[in-house]
Parts: structure tokens; sequence; C-alpha cells
């Protein structure tokens, strides 16, 4: 099995806000993050698929499809957005590094045909990531 | 709050990077001065060196629907500068450590008690860390999980 990787760059803003707790509440669990206006991060995601070569191509899947995959099913959904107002996935969550990661593998595993999506990483800044793995029992069936 | 994507069959993880900066000197009393230099070459020099080690600690478990997190990021934080960077930090790892009186501060053995410190973190469930020594050297551990390496 060999792992590919792929990584795109992406601009959003977010807030952490939950709608049930007091202002003091989400003041005291999101800290800045809870800031009504927002702010934004330079995003930085990795996807990395398995699988074996194609004995003809030499590919595990081909780059090409994979960063049209991520243009249309990423970056048009979130670069340059506001992901509490503009990206249905996330509405009725906070939009922590890890529900933004999980909605991505959501959003690829179906789309990758060739290869199996092996883990998603999402780096909201240099020193946090957040990583998707399939789960144990899943992976079996893989 | 909507539980939204939350899936089991995906495993998430949460991942944080630290860094401190320590002296140390690899040097195993119970060989000889030749033996040391031998094996440790200039790592065994007598005054020690020291490093900026990075420190990537990585947390599993189920994101909260109401904070939308696996852990709050200021817990792991505290207890992380508590546990490791507080007693690191612009530290002699040798002299200062007591774990490493009598053990080799290598990197390797340094993952080892950084886990050891790391593991009780009540919040979350400590799957692994990784140090790196220098932009060429890093290490991992996982304690005896062996699914703490892959997801």
């Amino acid at each position: 099995m060999v792992l590919l990787t792929r990584k795109i760059e992406f601009a959003a803003s977010h807030l952490y806000h939950n709608p049930d707790f007091s202002p003091e509440e989400n003041r005291r669990v999101f800290g800045k993050c809870n800031n009504p206006h927002g702010h934004g991060h330079n995003y930085t995601l990795e996807v990395t698929v398995a699988g074996e070569p194609d004995p003809v191509t030499g590919m595990v899947l081909d780059l090409k499809d994979l960063k049209e995959i991520l243009e249309r099913e990423v970056m048009q959904r979130m670069d340059h957005r506001f992901l509490n107002y503009e990206v249905p996935e996330l509405a009725g969550q906070i939009p922590t590094c890890e529900n933004i990661a999980r909605v991505i593998w959501n959003l690829l595993d179906p789309k990758i045909k060739q290869g199996k999506l092996h883990r998603v990483r999402l780096y909201e800044t240099p020193d946090l990531f957040a990583d998707c793995y399939r789960n144990g029992s899943e992976r079996a069936k893989a | 709050m909507n539980p939204g994507a939350h899936n089991s069959a995906v495993k998430t993880e949460l991942c944080r990077r630290y860094r401190f900066a320590a002296s140390h000197r690899l040097h195993n009393p119970a060989l000889s001065e030749q033996e040391n230099n031998r094996l440790y070459g200039k790592c065994n020099n007598p005054y020690g060196h020291g490093h900026n080690y990075i420190l990537e600690v990585l947390v599993s478990g189920k994101i909260d629907p109401s904070t939308g997190m696996i852990a709050n990021l200021a817990d792991l934080d505290g207890f992380v500068e508590r546990e490791v960077l507080e007693p690191f930090d612009h530290k002699s790892l040798n002299e200062d450590v007591d774990a490493f009186r009598g053990t080799v501060p290598t990197t390797e053995n340094l993952c080892i008690e950084i886990f050891r410190r790391l593991k009780p973190f009540p919040k979350a469930k400590l799957e692994r860390i990784r140090v790196q020594e220098t932009s060429n050297n890093s290490f991992e551990y996982a304690g005896d999980n062996p699914e703490g390496f892959e997801g």
C-alpha cells in the first residue's frame, strides 16, 4: 500500500458560540474565539489517500482528479467564507478544527473512487491541527 | 447543538504543538569514557548542549456537541504546561529531571517520560506524542497502544 498526500490552503473566518450557553459561559468556554464578529485563519489541509499504484499509470489516483475534488468540495465551499454562516454542512455545529476536519472527511470520502481516503489533517495554525481516520472496525472493511 | 457530521465510522484526533528548550548530555556511567565517546560522539561532550524541542501531543475522544471540541485547548495547554513545559523548559534534563538521574536522556527516553507524564490527562485519551529534537530528528511514542500510531 502507498499513501499519497495532497495539500491545499484556504482562508476562512469563524467564531465559537453556543446559543444554549449564557454569554458568560460562552466567554468562559471559548475565550477570545467567542468574539462576536469572528476572526480568521489560513487553514492548511492535507488529504492522504491509500492504495496500490495502478500497474499501467503508476498512480494510486490521478493527482489532477484529487485536485479537482478538493477544489470542488473544499475550496469552493470554504475558501474566503465565514464558516458559521456560509457552509451549510457546519450549520448548528461549532466550527472547531475537529468539526471542520470531520465535515471535510464526510465530503471527500464518497468522492474518492480510486484508492481509499486514509487521513484528513486540517491545520488551523502551525501549532494546532485535527486528524480524521477511518475507525478501526470500518478500516477492516475498507 | 446539532451533532451534525458526527459519525462513529470516523475517528478524530486533536493535535497541539508546544516548544521547550533544554540541555542534555548523553552519557552512560556504566560504560568507559571511550565507549561513551564512541557511542554518543559529540552528544557526550562533558558539559552538555541544548536543543529547541518541539512536542506534539495527540489526543482523541468524542467531540462534545455543545463545544465542538474533543478537549478544550485551555485545559490541554494548562496540563502540558504543568506536567512538561514548566519542569523541562530552560532546564538541564540530566540535572533537573529526576527521571533522567539514572536514564540517558536520549529523545527516545524523553518521549517515554513525557508520555508517562501526559497519560493521565483527564479530558481526552492520549494517543501518542512526537518530539522533534532538531529539524532532522523526531521520535514518536504511543505507550503500549499499537493503535496510537494509526488513528
